[in-house]
């Protein structure tokens, strides 16, 4: 049985990297009697997937973690057990039971919806609440990305689903996040400032992702639903 | 007292009310810096206390970097103790990463323990453990960062008593004066009488000097303010004394007698990053039987005590639950002398697979057993098999009294290679005592010879990828105190690395040169550590003015400077030489000589002449050698043994 667990990560913990992430729950896990499965083979592995990785300065409400369990003792009770083996700055929220047919949290991830806000004193010096609109109804948004052989320019607007400006002074953005054309907060904000000649100070962000979409409808007309939608709620043992 | 008496107490570690913490560092240097996980704390088991519920703040730190120091088992020992003690809260601090060590200065923030995050200098006591001696230079940077003064006379009361322990307090000389005091041996059994001691002297605001004075009367406590060397022209110890009155002339070492009902960890710490040491560690026994003249825990750790089978499967069971770790390690110094392994792997293999656990057990002999045993929890095919022959001839073996001879390995290595290992590790040292040409030849000898076992019973079809991998490491060899080799020349940088020349081409002259690979290690720290480990209390202020010049992670290859070694030992006008060539009288004080470590110098001195005439001594179960051990009434001295009661050395001590 295949269980979908969603977790928040934040405070202190935003400092610790995905990987750690990873190695965190696998000792959790174990902490928690969680009956999970294992790979066969001469070194077995707990039957594991992350959705996508944050980087690190990151806080989320919206991370999300797939297992395979053996025998299941109902989704609260998974819940609470993996909290009390938890610390502060990893809070489980929910877990679903998924249906056979799921694809696995990695593989599903199209969208990631974040709260951007400027850090005090490091927001840009132009109208950026002014122009944030007309910015997001560019028909090109252009971004200058490092890779491995220099610089490439890329056209974020196809990759950008919403971007607004809230009351409190806060961004959000749902940008596609799926592996082959995720988008980070931050090159939005870079390509923002860059159009109005402007540049981001350093560490001048402070980003939570909110939640993690996956895409239940098609590729020409998506319906963006949160990993934790394609499961089973409240699902007893 | 069971075992279970002296577990942590529940609710204590991690409890929603413990107090909030707010990190040191700001968001800002996190960011900049490289793996800012080793500097935020909370991990898993990690304690919190209230610190209106506390009077006692201890911060037990272990002079290197995050993932060195959070592999150490003693310090994860001591922090569970002294959390586990009414009013007391411990709490971590290890070095600052040289990135992170650049913005604390700049930016002035003062060194933080992990914990609280509240800086180390408000702390009662700064613990720092003492486990090689390429790390003095961190310590000087820890008390730096603190905004401690780094001599121990210039501190006031404002600032902690700060401590020393572990296997490089056995010669505390060279860093005395910048320690308080020196606790010298096993932790678990003085701490609370010094803490006690601690709190009246402060209730009665006696100051920090007469808390130290009546803290050097303490057993295992040694107070280097009390006590004063001089020298003889030659720069030889004249002598070594205390004082005044009550301040007692020799400090007798500590050890726990009762390693089945002591202070062990059931919840260590987890960490979020990766460290050098990831898994369980359970300690099945303390000491070693085997007597290596070169090595000086066979000596320090003297008398071997086993734990018992009942208490590590307890602990085994508690400490997997309790950190959710895939691996379980058993510690010791030659764990084949345990004497119920066989019971302890079985019970481990049973429980562990169904855990999916792995089990690791470093310090075997490769014997039939042992290869089975491997063979059942671990994959051969991605590991190595290690032998530590340590010399290349069986009369150097003899003179170091390394009890494996070259049958053992020979057959050993034929068993492993029928088992389906292929690829083996070799461990040998250069520039011990009385060492020949013949003897680094008999490396690459011993080293060829295994190659030639692998071709002779391995038929060819069988052979995986056809090839067999000879891993021949070389260290260089350090005289250590309180071993019979502390009386040894220690080798010049040149001739250390003429050796490893002779030891790499004898290599290449060899048949099977092809299936060998040959490292060494580097020459310059270790002629330093020689320096270090038989120091006196003049190197002081060589490492004060390397420190200046900005020594530091010494032990780090990447970060070490020789040039700054060799200046400040010639600004501070003293002769490296003197520390590691010179020949040492049989007769000559050393500046350890005040320390009683259990075992007598006559001993050693006997093992030194033994050594010399390559005779071997049998380990503690076969022939008591008359160490002086025994008078502690502990462990394999009082055990029921094979040999004939009575024998010469019975009442010596």
């Amino acid at each position: 049985m295949k269980i979908r667990i969603k977790f928040r990560k934040y405070g202190n913990l935003k400092y610790i990297g995905h990987l750690d992430v990873q190695r965190f729950f696998q000792k959790a896990v174990r902490r928690a009697g969680i009956d999970v499965a294992y790979t066969t083979g001469f070194s077995p592995h707990q039957i594991m997937s992350f959705a996508a990785p944050l980087g690190v300065g990151l806080e989320s409400n919206g991370e999300y973690m797939d297992m395979e369990v053996n025998s299941f003792t109902g989704c609260d009770d998974i819940v609470n057990r993996l909290n009390r083996a938890s610390v502060e700055g990893i809070e489980i929220l929910s877990a679903v039971v998924l249906p056979k047919e799921a694809g696995n949290a990695m593989a599903s991830v199209a969208a990631a919806g974040y709260t951007v806000r400027f850090r005090e004193g490091r927001a840009p010096a132009f109208d950026w609440r002014g122009q944030m609109a007309a910015f997001f109804a560019r028909e090109s948004i252009p971004f200058v990305k490092e890779t491995k052989h220099g610089t490439a320019e890329i056209n974020l607007k196809s990759g950008i689903f919403a971007l607004e400006l809230r009351e409190d002074d806060s961004i959000y953005m749902l940008l596609n996040a799926s592996s082959a054309g995720n988008i980070k907060p931050q090159m939005v904000i870079e390509a923002f400032l860059t159009a109005y000649q402007d540049t981001l100070k350093e560490n001048a962000l402070l980003i939570t992702r909110e939640e993690t979409y996956t895409n239940i409808g098609t590729s020409e007309e998506p319906v963006l639903v949160p990993l934790a939608a394609v499961g089973l709620e409240n699902v007893y043992a | 007292m069971t075992a279970q008496d002296k577990s942590c107490p529940e609710g204590t570690q991690g409890s929603p009310d413990a107090y909030q913490r707010k990190l040191a560092l700001s968001d800002d240097i996190l960011m900049k810096i490289e793996k800012p996980a080793r500097y935020i704390g909370g991990e898993v088991n990690a304690v919190m206390k209230k610190k209106s519920e506390v009077d006692m703040r201890i911060a037990m730190c272990f002079p290197d970097v995050y993932e060195i120091g959070m592999s150490h088992l003693g310090i994860q020992i001591l922090y569970d103790m002294f959390n586990q003690l009414e009013g007391v809260w411990c709490e971590r601090v290890y070095s600052p990463w040289e990135d992170l060590d650049a913005v604390m200065r700049k930016e002035k923030i003062p060194l933080f323990t992990l914990e609280s995050q509240e800086p180390v200098k408000n702390f009662d006591w700064l613990g720092i453990t003492l486990q090689y001696e390429m790390c003095y230079t961190n310590i000087l940077q820890i008390l730096d960062l603190s905004g401690i003064p780094l001599l121990a006379k210039d501190r006031d009361e404002a600032f902690p008593i700060v401590i020393g322990g572990g296997p490089c307090a056995y010669n505390p000389e060279p860093i005395a004066e910048f320690f308080d005091l020196f606790y010298i041996g096993e932790g678990e059994t003085q701490y609370e009488a010094l803490i006690s001691l601690y709190r009246e002297c402060r209730q009665d605001k006696l100051g920090r000097k007469e808390f130290l004075r009546r803290a050097a009367r303490i057993p295992g406590i040694y107070v280097p303010s009390f006590y004063e060397v001089s020298y003889h022209e030659d720069g030889t110890i004249a002598s070594f004394s205390p004082i005044e009155e009550k301040i007692p002339a020799v400090v007798v070492k500590e050890i726990e007698k009762e390693v089945s009902s002591t202070y062990y960890p059931k919840k260590p710490l987890v960490p979020f990053m990766r460290i050098t040491q990831d898994r369980v560690v359970l300690e099945i026994m303390r000491g070693c039987i085997r007597g290596c003249r070169f090595c000086q825990a066979g000596q320090i750790y003297r008398p071997v005590r086993e734990r018992s089978l009942e208490m590590l499967k307890e602990y085994a069971l508690a400490m997997l639950q309790n950190t959710g770790q895939e691996e379980i390690s058993l510690s010791s110094l030659s764990s084949s002398d345990y004497q119920k392994l066989p019971e302890l792997i079985d019970f481990l293999i049973e429980d562990c697979s169904k855990k999916h656990v792995n089990i690791s057990l470093p310090s075997l002999r490769i014997d039939a057993f042992s290869l089975d045993v491997m063979r059942k929890v671990q994959d051969i095919k991605k590991t190595s098999l290690t032998f530590a022959p340590e010399a290349g001839s069986q009369r150097l073996r003899n003179v170091i009294n390394k009890g494996l001879t070259q049958e053992d390995i020979l057959q050993g290595a034929a068993l492993a290679f029928q088992g389906g290992w292929t690829r083996v590790k070799l461990y040998f040292m250069l520039g011990l005592p009385t060492e020949t040409e013949e003897d680094i030849r008999g490396i690459a000898e011993l080293s060829n010879q295994i190659a030639a076992v692998f071709f002779e019973t391995v038929p060819k079809d069988n052979r995986v990828n056809g090839k067999v991998q000879i891993v021949t490491s070389t260290s260089f060899f350090v005289p250590k105190p309180f071993t019979p080799f502390q009386w040894a020349t220690q080798c010049t940088k040149e001739e250390y690395i003429e050796k490893a020349y002779l030891t790499r081409n004898a290599i290449k002259e060899q048949l099977n040169q092809k299936s060998i690979k040959y490292n060494w290690h580097e020459a310059d720290t270790s002629v330093l550590e020689g320096v270090l480990a038989r120091g006196d209390r003049r190197i002081a202020k060589v490492l004060l003015k390397v420190y200046e010049k900005g020594a530091m992670y010494d032990a780090w290859s990447e970060y070490f400077d020789n040039e700054k070694w060799l200046s400040a030992f010639s600004e501070c006008g003293l002769d490296i030489a003197f520390y590691t060539t010179r020949e040492r009288g049989l007769d000559e004080i050393f500046p350890w000589d005040f320390i009683d470590c259990g075992v007598s110098k006559e001993f050693l001195k006997r093992e030194w002449q033994k050594a010399q005439k390559e005779e071997i001594s049998d380990n503690c179960r076969k022939a008591c050698q008359g160490c002086g051990i025994s008078r502690f009434g502990c462990g394999v001295c009082v055990e029921e043994h094979s040999y004939q009661k009575g024998s010469v050395y019975e009442n010596q001590d």
